[in-house]
């Protein structure tokens, strides 16, 4: 017998994909089965099937509500301050400005700090209510030391994480600002173009391409924050900056609840897959 | 084509080189490995631990053979790593630093090894009652006290006596308010430190011990949870409105050791924590007020029962392939040769506290330390069993119950606990809440019917 090109591909294919499955079945169908029992790690592991105990838990747990918003937000504000900052900082990067490498490579750096290291940073030099830096300059003037992470919790982290990603935006934007041709600028300009429409007409629609890809890279990695929240505030206070990856880790690994975190992963599982055929859709509009 | 033959004749060399070289360290390390054996020790960064670390070598130097590796790690994220090790058999862990609350659960469950056939020197009938009975399971002792604790009130005696306050012996809770009120002036000085950081070994701990005073109990016979009933709610809205109007800024983020930093530096007029913390705040290297601080019995309110007890114990988990080896090192740590070495080193004022008889008895530890006495009678007060709070229980355990489930239910209330504090949800919210996943965890493990 003859094989075929194609099944003689498929037969020396076959060990990758079943490695590839392998790979991702037994972790989630060991979830899938977990989900089912109660398990208590304190407990030394499964005492029996419990139905949809832990689902049922799960889904009608305050907690839950909470981390979906927190995550909502989270991801929305985020995409908002990266973008229309990067756009406005990478516009003032392209201007040929004194020392303007430097410069750059200054702006940059906060992107290449280490995600716990940042939150560190900010928890204990920065937000400190009494040792902090902006502690620090409010004394000077005779006000007290504000409490940042329990009194706006989610706007500090959303502040740190800002403080991150918008340099990475800002670097996508500036290579597409660079890429603009300088003459077309040039002839709007002579053919009576103000700066608005200007930007409007001939700059916007050059940088959609790079806020796109922004858009789709940054909110795989907002979805799924972790070391900020887990350093700087650990969900708290109360479930103020819990989100969904957090809560997830909350029950698994500070209440040892076997069951009900890996209950949660599936449902995080089915929403992250709602938001990726979304933005997959999205972005298929667009490129 | 001669140059790429002597590129690959001389790579060919050099791989047998580098295989020779592998195998030579290879064999040295093994070898090396047999002569030394190496324990792994994990432990909570609490100040008596580290300064274990810097006496280790005592050890070493009478157990040649031996080599220590400790790993200092935060109280929550102790409990994360050494749960998993043990509950996984991963053996990552010769010696793990556990407490009163997981002693007696994996004592039970056979993951720890018993300290039977303990050398004499050891003296097993020295260590405290309540120490002992807390870290045993039907009488097999399963981890020896490092150090144990139970709760007293700290206090500035330069800003009580520049107001004209005196502390009582045996102050109440409303009066450590009146105080906390008349002595609050920050940024300088706040009027009361306390810890708020959620987690059940910090604030759900502790905030256990004021519901204790007010005479409340986690759950009742039936095992229903009682958070909302008005025990609770007295105990925890009093909590909230004391520190929240008394308290530094950021408590909610203070544990046992944020707080011992801030009294150190002179910004709290009192603390109500763990007796351990009066070595620390009385030493004159750590300390900026280490001669104006004087000791007073855990607040009362309705009952003086329900006092903290608490010890941190070192233990081998079951399965150790270095069981002679760990026991050798525990018994170190834990002897009366210990102590003494710590004295010699650090002073009496410094070793660790309230684990032994002998340790009290010693005239010059009463002498060197001016908290001995009451840190003593605390913790002889202390009562784990389930007639120790006003109304009896169904749990073993003063500010915890012996439960596995209570390590979710702790966890769960504490953040509820410091989600009130920092003002983000109303004191009856929080403790609905709190009460609701209690109900929820007790009636998945099988508690409530």
């Amino acid at each position: 017998m003859q094989l075929t090109r194609v099944s003689y591909g498929k037969i020396i294919l076959s060990p990758t994909i079943i490695i590839l499955l392998l790979w991702i079945l037994v972790p989630l169908a060991l979830t899938v089965y977990y989900s089912f029992q109660s398990y208590n790690m304190l407990d030394g592991g499964s005492t029996g099937y419990i139905g949809w105990m832990n689902y049922e838990f799960f889904i009608f747990d305050e907690a839950f509500y909470d981390a979906i918003i927190n995550t909502f937000i989270t991801v929305l504000s985020l995409l908002l301050f990266t973008v229309f900052f990067g756009f406005i900082f990478a516009s003032l990067l392209n201007s040929d400005i004194f020392l303007s490498g430097l410069v750059k490579v200054l702006y940059i750096s906060p992107f290449l700090v280490i995600p716990t290291v940042s939150a560190l940073l900010w928890k204990n030099l920065m937000m400190d209510p009494i040792n902090g830096f902006i502690a620090f300059l409010l004394n000077l003037f005779n006000y007290e030391g504000i409490d940042f992470l329990n009194e706006y919790p989610l706007a500090s982290i959303i502040t740190m994480l800002s403080w991150t990603w918008i340099p990475f935006a800002t670097l996508l934007i500036l290579t597409s600002l660079k890429s603009i041709d300088k003459q077309m600028i040039e002839s709007a300009k002579i053919d009576g173009a103000n700066t608005f429409q200007i930007s409007i007409f001939i700059i916007l629609p050059n940088i959609i391409r790079s806020i796109n890809v922004i858009i789709l890279l940054e909110t795989i990695f907002f979805l799924a924050v972790f070391a900020e929240i887990s350093i700087a505030t650990n969900g708290g206070p109360g479930t103020e900056t819990t989100n969904l990856p957090f809560l997830i880790f909350q029950k698994g690994l500070q209440n040892f609840d076997v069951g009900e975190s890996s209950a949660g992963g599936l449902i995080a599982v089915l929403l992250a897959n709602f938001v990726a055929i979304f933005l997959i859709n999205l972005l298929r509009k667009n490129i | 084509m001669k140059l790429f033959f002597k590129i690959i004749t001389l790579l060919i060399s050099l791989k047998e080189f580098m295989l020779k070289l592998i195998s030579t360290i290879s064999l040295f390390l093994f070898s090396f490995s047999v002569f030394a054996e190496k324990l792994t020790i994990v432990s909570v960064n609490n100040g008596d631990m580290v300064r274990m670390q810097k006496l280790a070598s005592d050890f070493t130097k009478k157990n040649p053979g031996i080599e220590l590796d400790f790993q200092f790690m935060e109280e929550n994220v102790l409990r994360q790593k050494v749960t998993l090790d043990i509950t996984n058999k991963g053996g990552a862990y010769d010696i793990m630093t556990i407490g009163m609350y997981e002693a007696p659960m994996w004592g039970e469950k056979g993951w720890l090894v018993p300290m039977n056939d303990l050398p004499s020197s050891f003296d097993i009938d020295d260590i405290l009652p309540a120490v002992r009975g807390g870290l045993s399971h039907n009488g097999v002792l399963y981890a020896a006290p490092f150090y144990g604790e139970s709760s007293f009130t700290m206090y500035r005696v330069d800003l009580f006596a520049e107001k004209g306050l005196t502390m009582p012996d045996k102050p109440t809770w409303g009066e450590i308010y009146k105080f906390a009120k008349a002595l609050h002036n920050p940024p300088e000085v706040n009027g009361i430190c306390l810890r708020g950081k959620p987690g059940w070994g910090e604030n759900a701990a502790f905030i256990g011990t004021v519901a204790n005073a007010f005479g409340a109990r986690w759950v009742d016979d039936q095992w229903n949870p009682q958070l909302t009933g008005p025990a609770w709610t007295h105990a925890f809205s009093f909590y909230v409105d004391l520190v929240q109007n008394y308290g530094p800024k950021g408590a909610p983020n203070n544990g046992f050791n944020e707080n011992l930093k801030l009294f150190n530096q002179g910004k709290c007029a009192m603390w109500i924590d763990a007796t351990v913390a009066a070595s620390f705040v009385t030493n004159k290297e750590e300390s900026t007020v280490y001669n104006k601080v004087n000791f007073a019995l855990a607040p009362s309110a309705v009952t003086e029962k329900g006092g903290w007890l608490w010890s941190w114990a070192i233990a081998i988990p079951a399965g150790t392939k270095k069981e002679a080896a760990a026991k050798k090192f525990i018994m170190w740590a834990t002897s009366k040769d210990y102590i003494e070495l710590v004295a010699d080193k650090h002073g009496w004022a410094n070793v660790p506290p309230g684990t032994r008889t002998s340790t009290y008895t010693n005239p010059m530890y009463l002498n060197n330390a001016p908290f001995a006495r009451l840190t003593l009678a605390a913790m002889n007060a202390a009562d784990p069993s389930m007639t120790g709070t006003l109304k009896p229980k169904p749990y073993i355990g003063v500010q915890f119950m012996t439960i596995p489930e209570f390590q979710a239910i702790g966890t769960e209330a504490g953040r509820q606990f410091s989600a009130a504090l920092a003002g983000k949800k109303s004191v009856e919210d929080a403790l609905e809440s709190a009460n609701k996943s209690a109900y929820k965890i007790l009636k998945k493990g099988r508690y409530i019917k």
